[in-house]
């Protein structure tokens, strides 16, 4: 038994690259077959389409489902989703600027430790319970309402639910709504690589800006903050991607007007058009490889 | 950058309070909304307090079986990250080989693709070969993107291994499979269960895959996700709520811990 197993353990040795192979057949088989093979599977099925008599999937390429995807309706909600996620992402670069810039100039190891995990817990845990929260945050009778109300400002918040497009009958069934949450859940993502590209700003770099004579908000606008370009591009990808796909929240906090993953859950679901799931969905795919594209361009990933 | 802790403007102390806030009191306001004795709106402040809903939620068997349901798919995925997040880690470290770039690639790529994204290509995939929905449905989607939490964990570990250690164990006349065992495994051990947590508790939470693969079933955040459009006593879904928050943080936090300690090891 024993020298079986050393004969094994040599056999091995003398061919590394059988060795390897057998480390990684399994992973990539998993990988590579099961999920690229779906991932393909899908554009497939998007060249396939729905009979519209039979309610059958006709297993025929052609483009006619892409037809489909391009109507007024649907081009719509293509819009929608990318300007929300545009606007998720601005805000959330805006919010995540104080606390990176802190973490990586001020504060001492022991609350940089802290803060860091601070914004970690809530990127890993309970994506779900987070949306949530705000259903509850946002109702008509709940915690903003309540602060809302004690400030006298409630004509003002009125006034916001009452603007065309953005507004509804509750904050928690409103594109504003909408908005708030995501920008919530998806803050973390922006944090961390904002805040990991200001850490590799040299001190001397600033020191010699202001010996230069330059003021603090010049330091900031001319060196900072191209320097932490990149951090913002990298979380930007996060913060645009996520968006896109997300239903969750539209689903929990929005009103009736779709999103591109509700789109996509209401085709494959109750109505059994995957093929029209499958082209909206690489919609969010195509927008992204352009994205990444750009920034590439841009040469935020030279400097990550 | 440099530590100035005493020179940070004041005004840029209040934003980061203010974000950092904005982060943590809206799991303060579940908390209290489990408690209160409302249950036909969200009505803030709630008119009273009471621990009945925890007794109600203990006694709902649709929470039970979600729950049930929710363990054994985190710990199927968990189970099979582990096993093929470690394989990948250790022939990826091992060598340099041809593709080698690409297997990263296409471990990050389900979780830097949205999970929707995901979700729909296993669906079209069992669709189109004809898979019925099951257990193992959820758990393929689970693992699939569980792999990579594995994998960064356990490949960062092993970067940081002496691989003099490795080689003195083969000289030594180990067979591969003992210095797997006495050396390499050892080392990697917290990484691992880190890598694990993490993926338990990834799956735990994951609702967008999850809808595209588990058909009929309903894991513990699916059934949260049915009770934001369709509302049967409310506070139960803020108890359940509670109780995902916390026993997702728990394996977080101790994931955090155990990696720490294996960076403060290195010499």
């Amino acid at each position: 038994m024993r020298s079986r197993r050393r004969a094994f353990a040599t056999f091995f040795f003398l061919r590394p690259r059988l060795a390897l192979l057998a480390l990684i057949a399994l992973p990539l088989l998993w990988l590579g077959v099961v999920y690229l093979g779906s991932l393909f599977s899908l554009l497939v099925q998007s060249l396939f389409h729905l009979d519209g008599f039979t309610g059958r999937v006709v297993r025929r390429v052609s483009l006619a489902t892409y037809g489909d995807l391009f109507t007024r309706a649907n081009m719509d909600i293509v819009v929608r989703t990318a300007t929300m996620a545009a606007a998720v992402t601005v805000a959330t670069a805006l919010l995540a600027f104080p606390p990176a810039y802190y973490m990586a100039r001020y504060a001492p190891p022991k609350i940089k430790a802290a803060l860091a995990l601070g914004i970690l817990l809530p990127l890993w845990s309970s994506y779900l319970v987070r949306v949530y929260s705000w259903k509850l945050i946002l109702a008509r009778e709940g915690v903003v309402s309540w602060f809302v109300e004690r400030a006298r400002l409630t004509w003002l918040l009125d006034a916001l639910l009452g603007l065309p497009g953005i507004g509804g009958p509750s904050l928690s069934v409103s594109a504003i709504g909408t908005f708030l949450a995501f920008v919530y859940v998806w803050l973390p993502y922006m944090i961390l690589p904002v805040a990991a590209a200001l850490e590799r700003v040299p001190p001397s770099l600033l020191e010699a800006s202001s010996d230069l004579g330059a003021r603090p908000a010049q330091t900031f606008r001319r060196v900072t903050l191209p320097l932490a370009f990149p951090g913002l591009v990298a979380g930007s990808i996060f913060t645009f991607s996520l968006t896109l796909g997300d239903f969750i929240v539209p689903g929990a906090l929005g009103n009736s007007s779709l999103f591109i993953g509700q789109a996509i859950l209401a085709h494959q679901g109750t109505a059994g058009n995957i093929p029209l799931a499958a082209a909206f969905t690489v919609v969010p795919m195509a927008i992204m490889a352009i994205y990444l594209a750009l920034a590439k361009r841009l040469g935020a990933f030279d400097a990550l | 950058m440099r530590s100035e802790a005493a020179g940070a403007p004041l005004g840029l102390r209040i934003a980061v309070i203010g974000v950092l806030l904005f982060l943590h009191l809206p799991f303060a306001v579940i908390m209290l909304y489990a408690l209160t004795t409302e249950d036909a709106s969200f009505r803030f402040p709630p008119p009273g307090l009471t621990l009945d809903w925890f007794q109600v939620a203990w006694n709902r068997p649709d929470i039970w079986a979600a729950l049930g349901l929710s363990l054994r798919v985190a710990g199927a995925a968990t189970a099979v990250a582990l096993a093929l997040g470690t394989l990948a880690a250790l022939a990826v470290h091992r060598s340099r080989f041809f593709g080698r770039e690409a297997v990263s690639f296409l471990l990050l790529l389900p979780i830097a693709l949205p999970g929707i994204v995901t979700g729909i290509a296993l669906r079209s995939a069992m669709g189109l070969i004809g898979i019925p929905f099951s257990f193992w449905t959820i758990v393929a989607g689970h693992a699939t993107f569980c792999v990579v939490v594995v994998y960064n964990n356990v490949l960062a570990r092993l970067r940081r291994t002496a691989a003099s250690q490795v080689e003195a164990s083969m000289d030594l006349g180990a067979t591969p499979m003992q210095t797997f065992r006495h050396v390499v495994l050892p080392h990697i051990a917290t990484a691992l269960v880190a890598g694990g947590m993490l993926a338990f508790a990834l799956s735990f939470d994951e609702v967008i895959v999850t809808t595209f693969t588990a058909g009929q079933q309903e894991t513990l955040p699916v059934w949260i996700f049915s009770q934001l459009t369709k509302p049967r006593q409310r506070p139960v879904t803020n108890v359940v709520a509670v109780f995902v928050v916390l026993s997702t943080s728990i394996p977080i936090l101790l994931a955090h811990l155990l990696t720490r300690e294996g960076t403060r090891k290195e010499p």
